[in-house]
């Protein structure tokens, strides 16, 4: 049976032990001034001393190749830097042989997405209980602005100087598609939110997936301008939050509503439509999510942030384990001579 | 075909064959060949185990076609095993066959070439009709338009005899005609005079739900061995003597299973969980097979979603303090080759297995060949060496995986060990090793933080292992450069030269911790034959022939091949000849020349087949002019 989720964050009367400073690590960090990347550290930094109970020698921090990818050298936990596209292969290795650990990935849209699409979505479909931060920037940083598997139809990159002619990859649909357990979206100038994110991550038993959106501001700066300006940002994001209807806008007046299977913006100002109208979200339903993470693909409708989708799955690791466990109970551990005999042996005297 | 020649089981006269004459012999090598429905293998493996629970020593090979299910009578659908044993020491499933038993034309056609001059064929001639005659290429019946003279042929209605058997069980057709390998194994083991219990009481056990089938089987196989009591077609049958073995408890084992077992007794000595990485691959997947089975003994075996998964997955749980190990074979190498280089980067230990098969790209999956040696030394980017060892023998594959993970966790490495498919799938028996007289190889692991830092040395330049999850010790490691003894990462040029030695030193190292090269024969010889992995049963075959006939000629075995053994350049400047054969084109050659500037003589093949010894004598009679 799969279990409900982990209940060790933010544990009332247990004070945290560390502080966001235990896991700065002493190298000096070395992304461009201004780029999303630092929001993101920082977040995470804060978050981990929220975890109540779990040691600091326990989080592990793997990640691939990209700027995102420089992210363990900045954390003062274990962490390993390894080759483009594997973060997810090894990482799962990590969690398979000691289940013990806390094991995060940090990668980017290329890492996660092109290099690595392969080990990404298997790990999603195995349910490892990892982390998978992707930070979502729309273009390869590293290698000096090429097209990534994000960017737009239409792109003008050092490698599509006529415009991308391919289009890209949903990554919310394609965990979904995955059957991944816990899909999520967060944004990197919204610290508050992914700092909630983060934890909830980390509370999901099997592969968690959080999408941060991330600027890169030398690259492809203004990339989510619209999410994050002060002016539209309340016009164009919509957040979940299960339990409650879809609302958004600067004055909370627009609602979504299901016309069919097409989500449809209505007004809510207009005495046609209520708040009673409005869809109302529910992070367990998969069938809801894929309308949901369909959003990002219609510029017409605002990008949903949150939890699209939350629910449980046996994990790779326990089931591996039981099977162990269950065939040492019904024959008893294995003895290593009596392997090496095999089944059919002979004497010469 | 004559009604007369069918037999009536029913009625077996009580006193045999007494006419055939036993002849003693000491080394015989047997084929059963037939369509792969046929049960061509299971028949090949009765005998042979059979035959090595009388203490004969043996080597098998089987030969599967690479399509799942062949048209019925096709050549390429030709499936066969080969058995040799023999009364004394040997070291090769055969060269040549003595008797080739075949169950439709296509078996013959396939195998003929095999055959010794005057050797015996048994062919069932219930399958020489004109459609499987068509299907074999055959314009006319080779059992009637003697193209076989030479050969002792026996022809035995052996589907006819077999239906006859079975008759008053009222079994379905077909399911009878299924049993009619057993007939074939009934012959032969009449003919090589073997009591056929061992065979009775493996259908009893096989079969303990299923009497019906304890009971065709068992009557066929009687019916067979009967028939070649009875019948006078025979008037010889053979006898082989047991060897002379070392006295210990055997069993029998292909290298792929030899592997197996060894990464799971070799991590248990280490005191580590073994964590296989693996993708399905020709030749290679039986070791993820049999190491899925293996759940009481704690192994976890990760069925990854490609080759560059399953190494992965391997580096990550060595990270975390497993041994991580991954098997695959050539094509696979190739995609793991950037993960290797960050094994050897992050310094972590690791046992890679290749058990390589003919190439290049996906060349002759099911078909065995010795090319990966230069994939193993440099098929990887940048300054990046990898202990190399190749297994020589199935049971060889025991020890060398053995091998390769003490020397990966003693020198924070990646080993790479060469398999391939001719000791993968052959077997022999195996003078089963005791765990405790396995090398001490025990893992240690840093626990202690006092002056910790992820990349000082011990004596062996080895960098600690630190399991996550150790407080006070959390590190970063990575594929970037790291700068000695910080790990930290470094873009120093001299800080890069002085790691590459470093690394380079490691691994050279190794060569004081590895057996020397052994010479076997006349060490005053003109001439060294130098064998290496698994064509060194079939150079010491050569060898011994040789000088039991006189010649002046000595062998040696590299199973080391980086570092190669420390006496090796003294051991090569001693012979003032040196053959190198390989399945290959020539690369150790090669890197003898380019390490010790030595030209020996080059003798390659690359047909998918395992070198012959007598390719091998012919060779050397060549080189000394006799």
């Amino acid at each position: 049976m799969a279990e409900s989720n982990k209940d060790n964050t933010k544990t009332e009367n247990i004070l945290p032990i560390y502080t966001a400073k235990d896991f700065t690590s002493d190298r000096d960090v070395r992304w461009c001034p201004g780029c999303g990347d630092y929001s993101v550290l920082a977040q995470v930094q804060r978050s981990f001393p929220q975890i109540i109970g779990e040691k600091k020698e326990k989080f592990v921090v793997i990640s691939g190749i990209g700027c995102s990818s420089r992210f363990p050298y900045y954390m003062d936990t274990y962490g390993f830097h390894t080759i483009h596209g594997r973060a997810a292969a090894i990482a799962s290795g990590v969690k398979i042989a000691n289940p013990d650990l806390s094991v995060w990935i940090a990668t980017g849209d290329g890492d996660a997405l092109s290099i690595g699409g392969n080990h990404f979505i298997h790990l999603l479909r195995r349910n490892i209980d990892v982390n998978i931060l992707l930070f979502n920037n729309r273009i390869y940083g590293l290698t000096k602005g090429q097209v990534s598997p994000t960017s737009e139809h239409g792109k003008v990159t050092k490698s599509s100087p006529y415009g991308s002619i391919e289009y890209p990859v949903n990554p919310v649909s394609l965990a979904l598609g995955m059957e991944g357990t816990f899909i999520a979206r967060t944004i990197d100038r919204d610290p508050k939110h992914l700092q909630e994110m983060i934890l909830r991550c980390y509370k999901h038993y099997g592969t968690s997936f959080l999408e941060i959106l991330q600027n890169c501001v030398i690259f492809n700066d203004g990339a989510y301008a619209k999410y994050t300006d002060k002016e539209t940002k309340e016009d164009n994001l919509i957040y979940l939050e299960t339990g409650k209807p879809l609302v958004f806008g600067k004055q909370k007046d627009k609602g979504i509503k299901l016309d069919g299977w097409k989500p449809v913006i209505i007004n809510l100002n207009d005495g046609k439509y209520s708040i009673n109208d409005c869809l109302v979200h529910d992070e367990t339903s998969k069938d809801l999510a894929f309308i949901l993470s369909s959003f990002s693909d219609n510029p017409l409708l605002p990008m949903p942030l949150g939890v699209f989708l939350d629910r449980q799955r046996n994990r790779y690791e326990v089931e591996m384990e039981n099977q162990i466990a269950d065939s040492r109970k019904k024959s008893g551990e294995g003895k290593i001579d009596e392997l090496l005999m095999g089944n059919s042996t002979w004497e010469i005297k | 075909m004559d009604e007369k020649s069918t037999l009536e089981t029913n009625e077996i006269p009580v006193n045999g064959n007494s006419k055939a004459e036993i002849k003693s012999v000491s080394d015989v090598t047997i084929r059963f060949a037939g369509d792969s429905g046929d049960g061509m293998q299971l028949t090949g493996t009765q005998f042979s185990d059979a035959i090595a629970a009388e203490g004969m020593d043996m080597g098998t090979i089987p030969d599967y076609p690479a399509d799942i299910r062949a048209p019925v009578g096709s050549l390429y659908g030709v499936s066969g095993y080969t058995i040799h044993f023999s009364s004394h020491d040997i070291h090769t499933p055969g060269d040549q066959v003595d008797v080739l038993v075949a169950m439709n034309p296509a078996a013959l056609k396939v195998n003929l070439k095999d055959l010794k001059k005057h050797g015996i064929i048994i062919a069932n001639s219930d399958s020489f009709d004109k459609k499987n005659l068509d299907l074999a290429e055959f314009a006319e019946n080779p059992l009637e338009d003697g193209s076989l003279e030479g050969y002792s042929v026996y022809e035995i209605p052996i589907t006819k005899s077999t239906l006859e058997a079975l008759k008053t069980m009222n079994l379905p057709p077909k399911a009878a005609q299924r049993c009619k390998n057993f007939f074939a194994l009934g012959v032969v083991y009449w003919l090589y005079n073997k009591k056929f219990d061992f065979t009775l009481n493996w259908l009893e056990e096989k079969f303990a739900k299923q009497p019906e089938m304890i009971e065709a089987n068992s009557r066929v196989l009687k019916a067979g061995y009967y028939y070649g009591e009875t019948t006078e077609i025979f008037t010889i049958k053979f006898e082989v003597k047991p060897a002379d073995l070392p006295t210990g408890v055997y069993r029998n084992i292909n290298g792929n299973e030899a592997v197996a077992l060894g990464l799971v007794a070799g991590a248990a000595k280490a005191g580590l969980q073994l964590f296989l990485g693996s993708y399905p691959i020709t030749p290679a997947s039986e070791i993820m097979q049999n190491l899925s089975k293996y759940k009481r003994w704690g192994v976890k075996m990760f069925q990854a979603e490609d080759e560059i998964a399953g190494i992965c997955t391997a580096i990550g749980a060595s990270f975390s303090g497993s041994l991580g190990a991954t098997s695959t074979s050539g094509p696979g190498m190739a995609l793991k080759s950037e993960a290797i280089g960050l094994a050897v980067m992050a310094e972590l230990p690791l046992v890679i297995i290749n058990v390589q098969r003919g190439g290049p790209s996906t060349g002759l999956p099911t078909k065995t060949e010795q090319s990966d040696l230069f994939q193993a030394m440099y098929g990887r980017n940048g300054e990046c060496p990898v202990p190399v060892l190749a297994a020589s023998s199935p049971s060889d594959c025991f020890t060398m995986t053995v091998e390769a993970v003490r020397l990966a966790v003693k020198y924070m490495t990646p080993v790479i060990l060469l398999s391939d498919g001719y000791i993968a799938q052959g077997a022999e028996p195996w003078k089963v090793t005791k765990f405790s007289d396995l090398p001490e190889m025990k893992a240690v692991f840093r626990t202690n933080s006092d002056g910790f830092f992820p990349y000082t040395r011990n004596e062996f330049l080895a960098r600690p292992w630190v399991k996550p999850g150790t407080k006070g010790l959390e590190n970063r490691i990575g594929g970037l450069e790291k700068q000695n003894v910080t790990g930290n990462v470094s873009y120093d040029p001299e800080n890069h030269q002085l790691m590459t030695n470093l690394r380079a030193k490691k691994i050279k190292r190794i060569e004081n911790d590895i057996p020397e090269l052994e010479v076997i024969g006349d060490k005053t010889a003109e001439l060294l034959v130098v064998g290496w992995g698994s064509t060194g049963g079939a150079v010491a075959t050569a060898v011994e022939n040789q000088l039991a006939k006189g010649r002046k000629v000595a062998y040696a075995v590299m199973r080391y091949m980086f570092p190669m053994p420390k006496n090796t350049h003294k051991v090569l400047k001693q012979f003032p000849k040196i053959l190198i054969p390989e399945v290959n084109n020539g690369q150790l050659n090669k890197l003898i020349r380019a390490e010790f500037l030595i030209d020996p003589i080059s003798y390659t093949q690359v047909k998918g087949l395992p070198l012959k010894a007598r390719e091998i004598e012919n060779k050397i009679e060549e080189i000394l002019k006799v």
